[in-house]
């Protein structure tokens, strides 16, 4: 099991060091410094062995939090539980920096001690933990013995990520669909690989423990319920759009707060939320997949010192919508001199440090086009080495899911106290981002 | 501090009071003045004190010397003064164990609190306080804890049994405490339950043989109850732990499953990566035309490729081990290539791992799109990921024969670009092609010398040279371009040196009229001004050969070779399958088996997978094979590249040099050296470019023969092609060697069936007891180990004047913990002058002490007269066992893994034995030879041994022809036995 934790600022000095393993000494601490934080070389690894002892690494901006372990370890767990000790250190104080760190040290410490016992990860939802471990240590006596049985069943119990006696005057809960689509396609506009990945996050304010059922417009079970025949779900348009009838996911998976086994045998997705915000599920598509916007560039190299391109996007969306944060990056060779450029819409500059010209555009209805052109310049070089031609990329923002996934219901029932699902106030948003969106040119 | 320094300026500019400010103090005598804020009577002024105590210690300051100030904070009900407390207890208990004991009565204390979290907090630290006298006050709170009414403090708890069991194993076992932990499976509370499991698990590690976790049917519907109710992690522990256990048959394998796969869906990778461990493991047990094996099948693939959508760090785990799931099932992605596709943005090292995953789903359905992409990486700025990506070109060429053509134009459009390092890895990969397919693309040949100047590497220049060597006869200037080649013959590295001589000779056979003189330039320069045996030795054998038989060389070297297969970069099967079982953990990250890389006897059980169903395959011959058509296995090969390295490769492919004494000596007669010479003339010859291209030149037989043909080389068929002829020349060394393969034969199989095993040497007994000591009862004795039971064989005499009955015995802990494994059977009373002999079979899972020294045994025995105490010593070669002869490749990595400060070497001497003989010997008392390798007329055997407690050692013996002395290197993890290993090489070795 993991052996210490230590957390290093950007220059190697240890802002945190915690042990748990006797095999693991002071040593090791600066054995990472030395190795990995002061090499010269890229890091080739996340995992490195030295000297028979392993460290698992990750980085929040320029914060280094190392794992370390002589034992044949649970490599992924280690992974996750150094993602989900960033998750709780963010929910307790903020962005993880160095100044913040050192501020918090004496909490990182307690909660450090609360979540990694002997190496082995236990209850780490800030949920939980927030109701014992205060950053003030202003909590922590003067409890009352029902207080503190609850707080003990609740970081053992099934339900580890929610508080009991949560009450709202106003039960409430927002359901975002964020989804980032991915493109690579060929200079030809073939579809080299597209994918969607999707998250469902829902904040939710709902009192006591209410018990959710969450539907959409799965493949799977919209075809089951086309066989039976009647679909009797309520609210079935209630919430969801019209659009394309079903999509079929690829893969999901889902907070732990949702019954998996349900899951696998009925596809229904039913869970006690979280109170506040989380993610309730992640996905994947493949098939269908609407693509916001194509690019088609073309480039053409005019003698060995000027290269001419012109770059076209169109929208490919119904005309009522607008994505929005548009910006199209077309990389330049590393010799460029100068750089003119002519844009239909929005503006475009060439920048010499980023190599690329960047155009953006605010705004773009659905079903238009835009172009781009531009000369570039070169310096002649006697570099025998091609300039590579990296992929021109694309980001913007759409008010639409691209994998055509429509929340269908979410369901509310909580029977101790009198509120009922039709009391509860349900938003419902959809945003579709670009993610790794390439053309090769 | 110089951080926190500047923190404190800006502190003093009016930023907000922080705790950062506690990492401020770095004046002078600041011990002094944080010992007097301790001893404040200020709460507040002592919790601040405390903060910066813990300030200091983290950043490496010795603050030890505050110890009795601190404990004394520790009695407060401010919680997070006495957790501050505590953090100071558990770094510096240990370097203060006398004080340390000043904490225990608030400990007790605390653990009786009426808050639970109090409670868990003092049981939760008390065990990580690592002081053996607290130890033993810790058991009765700790017991009261493990049976508390609240889950949180029992799950506290049972983390705690594991704390103190890595402290103190014994006082674990003897206060029960295991028993407690057992029945914290049937916990009411999941988190209990999987904290209890992981807690087990881990004991269970470090005794191999103990059946702690005794996973029975109604244990596992335990575990997967609780492992729909616990947290993420809690699921892992529990994961983990089923993957450990055997189903009874495929319908129990079945079940389980079913209820496993839900978890596929779960947020956190490290669940999927196990439930997918559990999976691979228990489909195995599942027969094949089973429906449900297919819907598993294809329920694996959208999990796996989600892992890919996860942050980098977790995706290179993920990838790691994808790598590994397609080389055991190639087919559940067959169909997912895309998302193996690299990234602009991906970290190198997730490129990396992507590269190798397409080329092992590269089939003829997909080619297409891979060598488009493949292309496309080529261009790319990293140096690395260039390289691999243009020699995946070459992997794709080899392993889809329909690509090969686009794939050679792809190479030869790479080579246009000029750049460097393109260009010589490009020719490496095409010398391979042309491996694969000979005749068919030798048009490329001309592009390729125009490249020749630019080669600087080693490997890329060999493969050039084997190129012009091999196709001589169709280029017109063959005899100039390795002339070109020969001028700074030694300054070339040993592969090209070797290379070029091969090529030359071919050359020579090919147009012997214009390139006589090159031939015996480059002889003489390999013969005479060289200092490298083996390419003295290939010098040597082509000028006899040469010189005695021309059409004879002719038929050797350009004898017609065996082509490379596609497979060349497996993993070896039997490491697979223990990976398989590893998956999720560090070993499927590094690839390795834990024991390479874990210290102590943990992690050092090897797992398997469970037997095949149905089909009546045996674990032997898994079908990692399907998608190609070879019958055999496919040969693997090392990529280690030193010494070591090269020495198994060596033994791994049969016909190469390791022909013990194939020594140049003038003496010999030409015939002499032909049947020796001949073989690793063959072998070198069907390897090609020498070195380091062993990684990706594959010796197809090398496995094969190691398996099927044992002893029997002799028929393999890249030799039969030179050798048929004469089978009867041996070289005089082999003499004894019933055949052709006899003398091969023992290096891959020492025991398969090459001369049998002596037995073990048991020494003649010794006086342990003298009478005069013990009342008349004289005990003589010694030790034995038959047939894998260790047995102390003693006599017992009485020479007193009366009677003697009720005999028994008893060992004090020992360093192996051996024990009587059933009472001293002597039946009969024992009359004045008699002796009786017994036999004591004896265990090794008694209590464990290390004994000064390490073979000590101190014995007890009793009788109706009295107890009597003595001691003895036992030869460590009692506790070698039968299964300790390490696989080759693990050896390799354990060898190299074991720090050069553990190797200690003895020299044996006056042995008048040779090599076979003395390892046969070796053998009969569980030293087993694993390879043996013959330089310069030093045998060198490379042994390993396996102790009772799993540690290996490894050893290497150097024999040299007509010296008496042996050297011996023993490596091991634990060094403290390599002097008893030494003491029972020279036992056996003498008797």
């Amino acid at each position: 099991m993991i052996g210490g934790l230590f957390i290093y600022n950007h220059k190697g000095e240890v802002l945190i060091s915690r042990v748990y393993r006797d095999d693991i000494g002071r040593n090791a601490v600066d054995a990472f410094r030395v190795n990995v934080i002061h090499a010269r070389q890229q890091v080739r690894s996340p995992v490195t062995n030295i000297a028979r002892t392993s460290f698992f690494h990750v980085k929040r901006s320029n914060i280094w939090l190392a794992a370390v372990t002589k034992q044949n370890v649970n490599a992924a767990m280690v992974f996750e539980f150094l993602y989900k000790m960033c998750d709780v250190m963010t929910a307790y104080f903020g962005k993880i920096s160095e100044e913040n760190i050192k501020n918090n040290f004496v909490l990182i410490y307690e909660l450090l001690d609360e979540i990694l016992d002997f190496g082995y990860p236990q209850n780490s939802e800030t949920g939980a933990l927030k109701t014992f471990i205060t950053q003030q240590g202003i909590k922590g006596q003067p409890q009352t013995k029902e207080e503190q049985s609850q707080i003990t069943s609740q970081v053992t119990g099934q339900i580890g990520w929610r508080r009991e006696g949560i009450k709202y005057r106003r039960n409430e809960l927002f359901l975002d669909v964020l989804e980032s689509v991915n493109l690579l396609m060929s200079p030809q506009g073939q579809v080299l690989s597209a994918h969607v990945s999707g998250r469902v996050v829902m904040k939710s304010y709902l009192s006591g423990m209410p018990e959710c059922k969450f539907g959409m417009n799965d493949k799977i079970v919209i075809d089951k319920q086309g066989k039976g025949g009647t679909t009797d779900e309520p609210g079935k348009s209630e919430l969801g759009g019209s659009g394309k009838q079903s999509i079929a996911i690829d893969d999901c998976t889902f907070h732990q707060c949702v019954r998996l086994s349900k899951f696998d045998s009925e596809r229904s997705i039913s869970f006690i939320p979280p109170d506040g915000e989380y993610e309730l599920m992640r996905y994947r598509t493949t098939k269908d997949i609407i693509l916001p916007f194509r690019v088609i560039p073309l480039v053409r190299e005019v003698g060995r010192t000027k290269l001419e391109v012109k770059v076209v996007i169109k929208s490919n969306f119904k005309p009522s919508l607008l994505a929005q944060k548009i910006e199209v990056r077309i990389p330049t060779p590393l010799n460029t001199s100068g750089v003119q450029v002519i844009c239909m819409k929005g503006k475009a500059k060439y920048k010499a440090s980023e190599n690329a010209i960047v155009w953006k555009i605010k705004r773009m209805a659905g079903m238009k086009e835009s172009q781009i052109s531009a000369e570039i310049e070169l310096l002649p070089t006697n570099d025998k080495k091609k300039w590579a031609r990296p992929p021109i990329s694309m980001n913007f923002e759409v008010p639409f899911a691209p994998s055509g996934l429509k929340v269908r219901y979410l369901k509310v029932f909580e029977s101790k106290l009198n509120y009922s699902d039709h009391d509860v106030i349900k938003w419902v948003r959809y945003i579709g981002r670009s993610g790794i969106y390439e053309t090769r040119c | 501090m110089e951080w926190a320094s500047q923190l404190c300026e800006n502190r003093g500019l009016g930023s907000k009071m922080t705790d950062s400010k506690y990492f401020t103090t770095t004046k002078k005598g600041e011990i002094f003045e944080l010992k007097a804020e301790l001893n404040s009577d200020k709460k507040e002024k002592k919790k601040e004190a405390v903060k910066k105590v813990i300030a200091s210690m983290t950043v490496g300051k010795d603050v030890s010397a505050l110890f009795p100030d601190v404990v004394n904070c520790m009695q407060t009900d401010n919680l997070e003064l006495k957790k501050l407390v505590y953090l100071y207890l558990m770094n510096y208990a240990k370097s203060q164990p006398d004080m340390a004991i000043m904490a225990v009565n608030t400990f007790v204390k605390d653990c009786e609190d009426l808050n639970p979290l109090i409670r868990a907090l003092a049981v939760r630290t008390m065990g990580c306080i690592r002081v053996d006298k607290i130890t033993e006050y810790l058991c009765e709170p700790l017991r009261k804890c493990l049976k508390d009414e609240d889950p949180y403090v029992r799950k506290t708890a049972a983390v705690c049994v594991a704390k103190l069991h890595d402290i103190n194993a014994q006082l674990v076992e003897d206060q029960g405490f295991l028993d407690t932990l057992k029945d914290l499976i049937s916990d009411s509370n999941p988190m209990v339950v999987a904290n209890a499991v992981a807690a087990l698990s881990e004991i269970a590690e470090s005794h191999p043989n103990s059946n702690l976790l005794d996973l029975n049917p109604q244990t596992i519907n335990k575990l997967l109850t609780a492992l729909n109710e616990c947290t993420e992690w809690g699921q892992i522990f529990i994961l983990d732990c089923l993957a450990s256990y055997l189903p009874r048959d495929d319908r129990e394998s079945q079940s389980i499953c079913e209820r496993v796969t839900p978890r596929l869906s779960h947020a956190n990778s490290a669940v999927v990566l196990s439930a997918v461990k559990v999976l691979m493991k228990f489909m195995e047990m599942l027969p094949k035309d089973l429906d449900y094996y297919g819907t598993l099948l294809k329920k694996l693939a959208p999990p796996l490729v989600t892992l890919l959508s996860a942050e980098p760090e977790l995706q290179y785990v993920a990838l790691r081990n994808i790598n590994l799931i397609v080389q055991k099932r190639p087919e559940i992605l067959k169909h997912e290539m895309k998302v193996f596709f690299v990234k602009y943005n991906d970290p190198i090292y997730v490129k990396l791992e992507k590269l190798d995953i397409m080329i092992r789903l590269a089939s003829q359905a997909n080619i297409a799109q891979v060598l488009a992409e493949l292309k496309e990486y080529a261009t790319e700025v990293d140096v690395d990921f260039v390289r691999k990506a243009v020699r995946a070109i070459g992997r794709c060429a080899i392993k889809v024969e329909q690509s090969a053509e686009r794939c050679v134009s792809t190479l030869l459009d790479l080579i246009q670009t000029k750049v460097n390092y393109v260009v010589q890895e490009a020719i490496v990969v095409i010398k391979d092609i042309f491996r694969k397919y000979p005749n068919k693309y030798e048009s490329v040949i001309a592009t390729l010398c125009e490249n020749l100047d630019s080669l600087d590497e080693p490997e890329a220049r060999a493969a050039m040279i084997w190129i012009v060597g091999e196709y001589a006869e169709r280029i017109d200037n063959a005899d100039e371009l390795l002339e070109s080649f020969l001028e700074g013959f030694h300054d070339e590295s040993t592969q090209v040196q070797l290379q070029l001589l091969t090529a030359i000779v071919k050359l020579f056979l090919k147009k012997p009229t214009e390139t006589q003189e090159l031939v015996q330039q480059v002889l003489s320069l390999a013969t005479q001004d060289s200092d490298n045996p083996d390419l003295r030795d290939r010098g040597y054998i082509y000028w006899r050969l040469l010189s005695t038989d021309p059409v004879a060389a002719k038929e050797v070297v350009l004898a017609e070779k065996p082509l490379i297969s596609e497979e060349t970069d497996l993993i070896e099967p039997t490491l697979l399958e223990e990976l398989i079982c590893h998956i999720g953990t560090l070993a499927s990250v590094y690839h390795k088996p834990p024991s390479a890389f874990v210290e102590g006897s943990r992690g050092v059980q090897h797992k398997r997978l469970p037997p095949r169903a149905g089909s009546g395959e045996s674990t032997e011959s898994p079908d990692v094979g399907q998608s190609g058509p070879s019958e055999a296995p496919p040969a693997v090969i090392p990529s280690q590249g030193d010494l070591l390295g090269d020495l198994l490769n060596l033994d791994l492919a049969p016909p190469t040099a390791t022909v013990p004494s194939v020594q140049p000596s003038m003496q010999m007669g030409a015939m002499d050296l032909l049947g020796g010479g001949l073989d690793s003339l063959m072998g070198d010859e069907s390897d090609t470019p020498g070195g380091r291209t062993e990684v990706q030149s594959p010796q197809p037989y090398s496995d094969y023969s190691e398996r099927e043909l044992g002893g029997d080389i002799g028929g393999s068929p890249s030799m039969g092609a030179g050798l048929g002829a004469a089978p009867a020349a041996m070289p005089a060394s082999l003499g004894s060697a019933p055949a052709v393969g006899g003398g091969l034969g023992d290096l891959f199989d020492l025991g398969g069936g090459v001369g049998m095993p002596t037995g073990s040497y048991v020494a003649p007994k010794t006086v342990w007891l003298l009478a005069m000591k013990a009342k008349g009862l004289e005990i003589s004795g010694t030790f034995a180990r038959r047939g894998g039971i260790i047995q102390m064989d003693l006599s017992l005499t009485n020479k007193a004047m009366s009677v003697m009955t009720d005999f028994a015995i008893q060992f004090n802990r020992n360093s192996f913990g051996l024990a009587p494994a059933g009472p001293l059977q002597v039946l009969t009373p024992l009359s004045p002058n008699q002796t009786i002999d017994v036999s004591l079979p004896l265990s090794t899972s008694g209590p464990v002490m290390k004994m000064e020294p390490l073979n000590n045994l101190q014995v007890a025995v009793k009788n109706n007269i009295d107890v009597f105490y003595f001691s003895c010593q036992y030869p460590l070669s009692l506790l070698f066992v039968e299964d300790g002869k390490m696989d080759r490749q693990v050896f390799l990595a354990t060898w190299k893994d074991i720090p050069n400060d553990n190797e200690a070497q003895f020299q044996i001497k006056d042995i008048h034995l040779n090599s076979d003989v003395a390892s046969n010997k070796l053998q009969g008392s569980n030293i087993f030879t694993i390879a043996k390798r013959t330089v310069e007329g030093q045998d060198m055997l490379y042994q390993s041994v396996k102790l009772t407690n799993g540690i290996w050692v490894l050893a290497e013996m150097r024999i040299q022809t007509g010296n008496p002395n042996y050297t011996l290197s023993i490596k091991c993890r634990a060094p403290e036995v390599c002097p008893f290993v030494y003491q029972c090489y020279e036992l056996v070795l003498k008797n």
